[in-house]
């Protein structure tokens, strides 16, 4: 049992943070990384990037967006109430190096797990500019951590409601315009977003990670329900990634199959309800 | 009295010996009988006869000698006080009175006649005479569910063997003097002893007996491929079918655990000495339950949240209850083993610094990664490798949604694709999810299907379709992009490859379409990559496995040892389970020695 030590909504609370007490994965997990959460002893497992930690008070943080049956029945969970279950750390974490300039991109919760990212990359010694966009300012989450993390960072909204308007990849084709100096992209986010990035990047030239989120059950490499296609050859995410080439990355398909899950999360929503 | 005048009558029952009127047994229902009382009708004269079993041959022995000229007129059963004798037959030898009984048991009565006269050597206490009357006892079926009602269920399909057929069953055993089908079980389990105590009804005892070697004869019972072991070497099946074994050892697994005689054995005085397992799978169950009882303190690290391995979230309910496979691990807990869930190796910890800890480490993870086939439209929606949909429905209880959350994976067209256990595990779990029509597509043909033989007949029974000699070679999708049908190619058997079973080869030309909305591949699995990223001095061989002494089960690395899937590549439950004991063997003497060494110097200060 895992106990939730800290709530957070935030976003309106359509986006909340848990803090978890889990002391041997804080002591392990590196950014990246992601944890396996069952709530109960009926639940499914759901993966979550682990958003932060706490090595020494044993506490991992996640942040998730509520959007199916899980994500409800955890949003209803008071500080306090026990996890059944929590294993982890899980995927191999990101390679983070001193490579100088880097261009770390997140998009709607995918700043959650951007920011533990990028602040290793800060750690490592890189200049970090970060790039966060969202649907409008409400959405948009960990503005101060961002802040705090990145030597510059510009925030983009659909709606222009708040920083620029428009998408992230607006800003990041004006720095790759202008500076010649970026050795990384980064980018974490919805599907459409990552493939968007990548496709810009691959004009310049300039090595794009991305951090992908198919389905998975177990998490542990034994199941292949999180199989992605990246350079042709089939990966499963929890263990050969989530981080991959994002040049090599067949977002066409991960989006088909993502999409058809959200289908069944809906029905399964409605099964319920009926 | 002169001695070759006087006889001694010899009247033969065995184990089960019924009165042909009432049905009453001779001996095995008054357990301890040291004798029998007959009433015999001699010259009209009615004279006590006691018989006395041997306990250990079924024959009878009439305590009462006859004088040379007596004739026998009637044998008055004991209970019933009918006549034993038919009048109207006569011994093929001397021509002498019959004596009818039933062997076995009643619910399939076996006639059987003996000579009454005394001396008459035919009346068979000869093996061969043994031998044909347990020939005529004909291989008992276990009572299952109806093939009809089971389809829509997910509760276990055989009942097992009642305390009955269990008895009529284990008297087919000729209790060989060599016995081959020890030889055929990889374990070795004593299967003449076994299937002897279940015969003088010590059904507690044969449990015991069974454990000597295998620890979760519940377990094996249920999925090891007899026929292909024990089963497949017994002499009954030249002649005609092998002794049910499988059966056997599950109804006294299963008599033991319902009748509450399973205890924690005695547990060795502790070692000191602390044992890491990863993986808890039948192998890794193995070495804790070894180990723990030779006084090692023995922690199990498991990734998933439920322990058992390949037991619970591979081999579904209506084959293997997942409440035996817990009752087993509870019983380990219950003789010390700590048991840590929701713990990746190579995660977590890495191997290393499990050994800071820990004196020595068994890795048994299991083959856990699925094989795709690498061919068009594998990415579809709705295509599942066989650990997927498997695991959605036995570890996630995806059959019992919307009380579990996870959804369950369904089709009204399924097409399962390889030949093996997984394979009949997929097919009948989607056949008891409502599919109106389930295909086994297999590249090969019936005789190679590496299925047990009774999971095959299941499936038929239970109405799977099975589309041999066919190969997957493309999914078709929806606009949607899920699965809605594939196209096969038809196959024919070739030169045998390096198995020795012969190749297939496609036809050209025999594409045809098929139509489906559901696939699931269950074409095999390779080793899980997790151990190794944080291992790479662990030794691998050619395919990707763990290179283990076969000996010793220990690997490239000392202390740490292998065993199961991880070494083998998918193989079978018992083979983890033979593996575990060996390690287990290596394991102590290893760590014992150590510890002598270790003792001897702090004898000689406390000398000095
Ligand atoms: C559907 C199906 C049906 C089968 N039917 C039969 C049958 O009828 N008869 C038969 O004899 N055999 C059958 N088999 C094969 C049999 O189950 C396996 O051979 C056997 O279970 C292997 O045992 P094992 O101990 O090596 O590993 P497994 O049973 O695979 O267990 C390995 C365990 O290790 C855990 N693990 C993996 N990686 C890690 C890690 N890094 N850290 C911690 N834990 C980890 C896994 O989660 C798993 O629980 C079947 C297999 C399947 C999939
Ligand atoms: S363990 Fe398996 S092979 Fe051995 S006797 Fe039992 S059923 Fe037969
Ligand atoms: S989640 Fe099952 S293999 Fe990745």
């Amino acid at each position: 049992m895992f106990q939730i030590v800290r709530k957070q909504e935030m976003a309106r609370g359509t986006i909340i943070r848990f803090d978890i007490s889990a002391p041997k994965i804080a002591k392990k997990v590196k950014a990246g990384q992601f944890v396996i959460i069952r709530v109960n002893e009926t639940g499914e497992r759901i993966p979550l990037t682990v958003a932060d930690k706490d090595e020494f008070a044993g506490i991992i943080s996640i942040i998730f967006q509520v959007v199916g049956k899980t994500t409800a029945l955890m949003r209803s969970l008071k500080e306090g109430d026990l996890l059944r279950d929590v294993v982890g750390p899980l995927g191999r974490p990101a390679e983070v190096e001193k490579v100088g300039t880097v261009i770390m991109i997140g998009g709607g919760t995918g700043v959650a797990i951007l920011h533990h990212v990028a602040k290793a990359f800060k750690q490592a010694g890189n200049y970090v500019i970060g790039i966060m966009g969202s649907k409008d300012k409400e959405l948009l989450i960990l503005e101060n951590e961002m802040t705090q993390i990145c030597d510059e960072l510009v925030i983009t909204t659909d709606d222009g409601s708040y920083g620029e308007r428009g998408f992230v990849t607006q800003p990041l084709q004006k720095y790759l315009e202008e500076r010649d100096d970026v050795k990384l992209v980064y980018a974490i986010g919805p599907i459409i977003m990552m493939k968007n990035v990548c496709k810009l990047t691959e004009k310049y030239k300039i090595q794009t990670m991305v951090s992908l989120n198919p389905v998975m059950i177990d998490g542990t490499g034994m199941c292949g329900g999180c199989r992605v296609k990246v350079n042709d050859e089939t990966r499963f995410c929890c263990v050969d990634g989530p981080d991959f080439d994002g040049h090599k990355v067949d977002f066409e398909e991960l989006m088909n199959r993502n999409s058809l899950y959200l289908k069944e999360e809906k029905d399964s929503l409605l099964f319920s309800i009926r | 009295m002169l001695e070759h005048d006087v006889k001694y009558l010899k009247f033969k029952t065995y184990l089960n010996t019924y009165c042909p009127h009432c049905h009453n047994s001779f001996n095995v229902e008054k357990k301890d009988v040291r004798q029998i009382e007959f009433k015999a009708v001699f010259n009209q004269n009615e004279v006590d006869l006691k018989l006395s079993p041997y306990l250990d041959v079924f024959d009878v022995d009439l305590s009462v000698p006859i004088e040379k000229g007596e004739v026998l007129d009637d044998l008055l059963c004991p209970t019933c006080k009918k006549s034993l004798i038919v009048k109207e037959m006569a011994c093929g030898e001397c021509g002498s009175p019959v004596g009818e009984v039933i062997i076995s048991a009643m619910s399939k009565l076996i006639p059987f006649f003996v000579c009454m006269k005394y001396g008459c050597e035919w009346h068979g206490l000869t093996k061969a005479d043994e031998r044909r009357i347990k020939l005529k006892i004909p291989r008992q079926d276990m009572p299952e569910q109806d093939q009809t009602l089971r389809v829509h269920n997910f509760q276990e399909v055989p009942y097992g063997y009642t305390t009955e057929l269990a008895l009529l069953e284990a008297g087919r055993c000729l209790q060989c003097k060599n016995p081959q089908c020890v030889l055929g079980c990889p374990v070795n389990v004593p299967i003449p002893q076994f299937i002897a105590l279940i015969a003088e009804e010590k059904i507690d005892e044969a449990a015991k007996k069974i454990k000597e070697t295998n620890l979760f004869p519940a377990i094996c019972g249920r999925v090891c491929p007899q026929e292909n072991q024990c089963e497949s070497t017994c002499i009954m099946g030249h002649k005609d079918k092998p002794v049910a074994i499988g059966r056997l050892e599950r109804f006294v697994a299963d008599y033991e655990r319902k009748m509450d005689l399973v205890r924690v054995p005695i547990i060795k005085e502790n070692t000191g000495q602390k044992i890491a397992i990863i993986g808890s799978g039948p192998g890794g169950l193995t070495v804790a339950a070894d180990m723990r009882q030779l006084g090692y303190s023995v922690t199990v690290f498991e990734a998933l949240h439920e322990t058992g391995g390949v037991l619970t979230y591979g081999i579904p309910e209506f084959r293997l209850p997942k409440s035996i496979v817990q009752f087993e691990i509870n019983f380990l807990k219950e003789m010390g083993v700590r048991i840590e869930t929701n713990h990746v190796i190579g995660n977590i910890h890495t191997i290393d610094e499990l050994l800071l800890e820990f004196d020595a480490a068994f890795i048994g993870v299991g083959a856990g990664l699925p094989t795709f086939m690498g061919i068009e439209g594998e990415s579809l929606g709705h295509v599942f490798s066989a650990n997927e949909y498997l695991t959605r429905m036995n570890l996630m209880k995806a059959y019992r949604f919307p009380e579990y959350d996870t959804p369950m994976p369904k089709g009204f067209n399924v097409a399962v694709i390889g030949g093996g256990n997984v394979a009949m595990d997929c097919a009948r779990t989607a056949k008891r999810t409502g599919a109106t029509e389930v295909t086994i597509v297999y590249r090969r043909s019936r005789q190679e299907l590496p299925a047990r033989g009774e999971e095959v007949h299941h499936a038929q029974e239970e109405g799977i379709k099975f589309k041999l000699l066919t190969n997957p070679i493309r999914y078709i999708g929806t606009d949607s992009k899920t699965v809605k049908a594939m196209e096969c190619i038809k196959m024919e058997l070739g030169e045998p490859d390096a198995s020795g079973r012969r190749r297939p080869v496609p036809i050209e030309g025999s594409n045809y379409i098929m139509d489906v909305d559901l696939v699931i591949v269950a074409v095999g699995n390779g080793p899980n990559p997790v151990i190794f990223q944080s291992t790479p001095d662990l030794k691998r061989n050619k395919r990707g496995y763990i290179e283990a002494n076969p000996e010793t089960m220990e690997t490239s690395k000392e202390f740490v040892y292998a065993g199961g899937d991880i070494v083998t590549g998918s193989a079978t439950v018992i083979e983890a389970m033979g593996a575990g004991r060996i390690a287990a063997r290596a394991m102590h003497a290893k760590l014992s020695a150590l510890r002598e060494k270790k003792n001897k110097p702090k004898k000689e200060t406390t000398k000095r």
